[in-house]
């Protein structure tokens, strides 16, 4: 794992060990825009507690000018701004990495090591000297940090100006408190290091065509775009901040020019059942709905899930994972819902999935989510988590086709209901599995009265076995129509002959391709398949027919993804060896490259 | 079971609305519950009263939960689409649909068990944010489906049908609904189908959520000599403190009932109720001047009927949301998609 052991040129890993409910936030975030607008591929992991103020946080800052924004499983330069943690700090730090920490009080003598650089720099002293009041002096010492770093890494100043007078425009005096901070701390660090380190950055210019945007502002923006009218919702982390994007937006774009009123409607409901229940409703009237949720929320819901399953009502569901069981840790990422969301609520029940892989996919998908939900008359769960949801990422600026028109699949109009006296909602002329349905309102002969009992064809009460069945069955057809229809898998291919292939799914991507990549360069080729959807599809099928040995990498402890291909593919079991990673920080790297490579190794040996 | 179509009986004379529509245009299928049961009186009420204000059938949606009452939105309003929900859920469900479709009238249908046990918290919630829906409680105090089990509006003393007596407080819709700020709440009696119609058409005219408790016999499971749901303990006990009439948009309202006893509340599609009050000190604008009415009433044993509390000022959902006069679901893609350019200079934000 050489390759990721150390740091360099425009190649690092910043981490900043801080309080949280003391400013950090907005000095972490201020050093890696700073570091975008250098035109250096970055990107900032947020790990914090459930927790208001006091407790330890830290934001780990990935540079690499390859691209490569996965963890990397090192930290070559540590911010030991907590001294709660700092010898969990100090410890963590990647051998010939630089600590730095906040001189004003001693440190404890047994925190040493000898493989490492520690600079001290007074910041409580020196901001408790150059302001006054007790919040700015504790918010500009984080600021004064990122002086410090801007010296030992040689980040342009100018950058940092114009950034900090973006943010303040409305007050200069803050513009001016900032810089007097962040000037404090680099006049220090240039007058006792040597600056800047060998791990320091350099103008590139890689990023003029992407963004920094977190997952859940993006799937907001999709579900904007896609002509979302509606969304119920119960505030839950890590998924709370997808509602606030959408009013957001909704607030900015949907206001009536005239009357100033609404052209959408948001309700912040009373649990999880109230806001799926809600959403069904006005996906049943004709409008696009979704809600969004985590892990608990999910469980809450699976309910109404079945419901909406069994009835066919569109409606799309953002599951933004957090790591369970039960309370779990809620500011914690994984992919532990694949399961229980597949198959949520009782009896025989399957739900279409699309796994994003970043903040680019959570718009693409948000968009097709309502496409694919109104097509099948089902609902569609995006199953996103809290990396890809609540942490900065920089992508590739979004792209909005304007000539696209929603499918709302099919919908008889009053005009066709005119024409058809007898109109059956569940009845499937076309053989797809998929009815023609009407809005409430439109036309008394497309009036029916759903239900989540057994049903006929007309939609009505039914106890007959066969009515019964062919329901259920034409239900299974349904679902294989969802198999062509959702997004495919995305390869990517080594160009050579190789028996032996990767599976995996959303915020897995960074890591494995990097992994993937590095094995390469060490002439161990393996095909990669990125699933995008469930159920899987034709080409999944094709993927675990072509390799002899398949690598399955998931966030959860049980092999959820391995098990859900083994139900429902063609596939020997013993063929698919999982890499877990399950212990709530996002998947590095050297996790996945170390499995393959070993294994790998192993069996070129045997 | 399986449902049975009703057959549509048409003869000369029959009266017809000013849609050309006659009641029958206005049932549902057969009713599959037990002969007598007071759930089908209460549908026949709202055939009457929807058939009386000529509103178009499919201008209506239905909605209801789990249990017999939930059953019964397949009985009136063939021609209304309806959903039959899961239990305890349906006023989020409604709420959803009458999101975007507030045009439509929104009738909800429930049971004691449905609102009150299992769904009393949706049903709690519905009434807090002021739902434009008429929400109908069809209360009997008695699990049917599962054969008799109590519900959580028994009476304290009440027997069951098996000898059991209830101990625990019931829960009382309208006083419930009274310290939740319902703004129309109102009981009756499924027998009582003169007090029921002019009820139906004010709570579907009153813009906010009108709750109706209906009382109404289980003829099967809750009808026996001390239950004090039954039919002969309801009709003896029943207390009507005030009358009302439901006076449509621009017809003349007549005040000879007496100095004191009458008092119209204007609602917002300019239709008006009139009340007639039994009692001369009743207020029904002051909420707590409800809550100790019914509850002195309650003490001697008595169930007060009628409308028994209104406030038609209180904004409903919509108007706390903020939406727009129309239909969300009427609006073009063009208003809801901002389009390329606005998501070009959108993302300058994020740079």
């Amino acid at each position: 794992m050489e390759a990721l052991q150390k740091g360099g040129l425009n190649d690092l890993v910043i981490k900043l060990a801080t309080v949280n409910g003391t400013g950090s936030a907005s000095a972490n975030s201020l050093l890696m825009r700073a570091i975008f607008r250098m035109g250096i591929p970055v990107m900032g992991r947020n790990y914090f507690p459930s927790n208001i103020q006091g407790l330890p946080t830290w934001f780990e800052i990935r540079v690499n000018h390859q691209g490569h924004l996965a963890r990397s499983g090192r930290v070559d330069l540590m911010v030991a701004m907590n001294a709660e943690t700092y010898r969990q700090d100090l410890a963590e730090l990647s051998p010939g990495g630089t600590l730095l920490y906040d001189s004003t009080w001693p440190r404890g003598t047994s925190l040493v090591r000898d493989d490492v650089e520690i600079l001290g720099v007074p910041l409580a002293q020196m901001c408790n000297d150059a302001f006054t009041g007790v919040r700015p002096r504790i918010l500009m010492k984080n600021i004064a940090y990122v002086g410090v770093l801007a010296a030992l890494l040689d980040i342009d100043m100018s950058v940092l100006r114009s950034l900090l007078e973006e943010t303040f425009s409305n007050k200069p005096k803050l513009v001016d408190g900032n810089l007097q901070a962040i000037d404090l701390g680099f006049q220090y660090a240039a007058e006792h290091f040597a600056c800047p380190l060998n791990i320091r950055l350099e103008k590139l210019d890689k990023n003029d065509q992407h963004i920094l945007i977190d997952g859940n502002t993006a799937a907001a923006l999709g579900c904007v775009y896609a002509g979302a009218s509606f969304a119920a919702w119960y505030p839950i982390t890590p998924s709370t901040s997808l509602m606030d994007g959408f009013r957001g937006f909704c607030e900015y774009f949907r206001k009536e020019p005239d009357s100033g009123k609404n052209r959408f409607c948001i309700l912040q409901a009373e649990d999880e059942l109230g806001a799926i229940g809600m959403t069904i409703g006005a996906g049943w009237s004709g409008a696009r709905a979704f809600t969004a949720t985590s892990g608990p929320g999910i469980s809450l819901m699976s309910e109404f899930l079945g419901f909406a399953y069994f009835a066919e009502v569109p409606l799309v569901l953002f599951d933004v994972q957090r790591a369970g069981p039960s309370t779990g840790m809620p500011t914690r990422t994984q992919q532990s819902d694949l399961l229980s969301c597949a198959f949520a609520s009782h009896g025989d029940t399957r739900h279409v999935l699309l796994f994003p892989s970043d903040p680019a996919e959570c718009f693409s998908l948000a968009v097709k989510a309502f496409d694919l939900a109104e097509r099948l008359q089902t609902p569609v769960i995006v199953m996103s988590d809290l990396e890809i949801g609540m942490n900065d990422w920089m992508c590739p600026k979004l792209e909005w086709e304007d000539s696209y028109r929603p499918d709302r699949g099919k919908v008889f109009d009053a005009e066709a209901l005119e024409q058809t006296p007898e109109f059956l909602r569940y009845h499937d002329p076309d053989g797809d599995g998929i009815c023609y349905r009407t809005y409430p309102g439109v036309h008394p002969n497309g009036a029916y009265f759903t239900r989540g009992s057994g049903h006929n064809e007309a939609a009505r009460y039914t106890e007959r076995s066969d009515d019964y069945q062919q329901c259920m069955d034409r239900l299974t057809r349904k679902f294989q129509t969802a198999a062509t229809l959702v997004p495919e898998p995305v390869l990517i291919g080594t160009g050579q002959a190789t028996t032996w292939g990767v599976i995996s799914i959303g915020s897995c991507d960074g890591a494995v391709r990097e992994a993937v990549e590095l094995l390469s360069d060490k002439g161990l080729y393996v095909d990669y398949l990125r699933i995008r959807a469930f159920p899987f599809g034709e080409r999944v099928q094709a993927f675990l027919d072509d390799h002899e040995h398949i690598f399955v990498v998931e966030q959860n402890r049980d092999a959820q993804l391995k098990s859900l291909l083994s139900l429902e593919m063609n596939v020997v079991k013993d063929d698919l060896v999982s890499i877990l990673h399950y212990d709530g920080t996002p998947l590095d790297c050297p996790t996945v490259y170390t499995a393959i490579y070993d294994q790998v190794k192993k069996s070129a040996a045997a | 079971m399986t449902f049975i179509a009703k057959p549509k009986i048409n003869y000369a004379g029959q009266v017809k609305n000013k849609l050309g529509l006659t009641v029958h245009d206005y049932e549902g299928t057969i009713s599959t519950l037990c002969a007598g049961c007071g759930h089908d009186s209460i549908s026949a009420a709202l055939i009457q009263a929807i058939f009386e204000l000529e509103i178009p059938p499919h201008k209506i949606s239905k909605f209801s939960g789990i249990g017999c009452s939930s059953k019964t939105p397949a009985y009136f309003l063939s021609a209304a689409h309806g959903i039959n929900t899961v239990h305890g859920r349906m006023p989020a469900v409604a709420t959803g649909s009458n999101a975007v479709s507030k045009s439509l009238y929104c009738i909800g249908v429930s049971g004691d068990g449905d609102s009150l046990s299992i769904g009393l918290g949706q049903f709690a919630h519905a009434l807090r944010r002021n739902l434009n829906m008429l929400y109908i409680i069809e209360n009997n105090g008695v699990y049917g489906l599962t054969k008799g089990q109590f519900s959580a509006s028994a009476d304290i003393g009440s027997k069951a049908k098996k000898g059991e007596t209830n101990e625990q407080q019931p829960i009382d819709p309208v006083k419930t609904a009274l310290g939740l700020g319902g703004t129309f709440i109102a009981r009756s009696f499924s027998g009582d189908k003169e007090q029921l119609v002019p009820l139906i058409k004010a709570g579907l005219n009153h813009d906010g959520f009108a709750m109706l408790d209906v009382l109404s016999p289980c003829v099967t499971f809750n009808d026996h000599e001390d239950s004090t749901k039954s039919y002969a303990h309801t009709r003896q006990n029943f207390h009507r403190a005030i009358r009302m009439d439901f006076i449509p948009p621009a017809a003349p309202i007549s005040t000879d009932y007496g100095e004191g006893k009458t008092r119209t509340v204007e609602l917002h599609d300019g239709s008006h109720v009139l009340l007639r009050k039994a009692d001369q000190d009743y207020d029904p604008t002051d909420r707590s001047g409800a809550f100790t009415y019914v509850t002195e009433h309650q003490k001697r044993g008595e169930v007060v009927t009628g409308l028994l509390y209104i406030n038609a000022e209180r904004r409903d959902m919509h108007g706390i949301a903020g939406t727009i006069d129309e239909d969300l679901i009427n609006l073009s893609f063009e208003d809801l998609c901002p389009g390329a350019d606005a998501l070009a200079e959108l993302q300058n934000r994020f740079r």
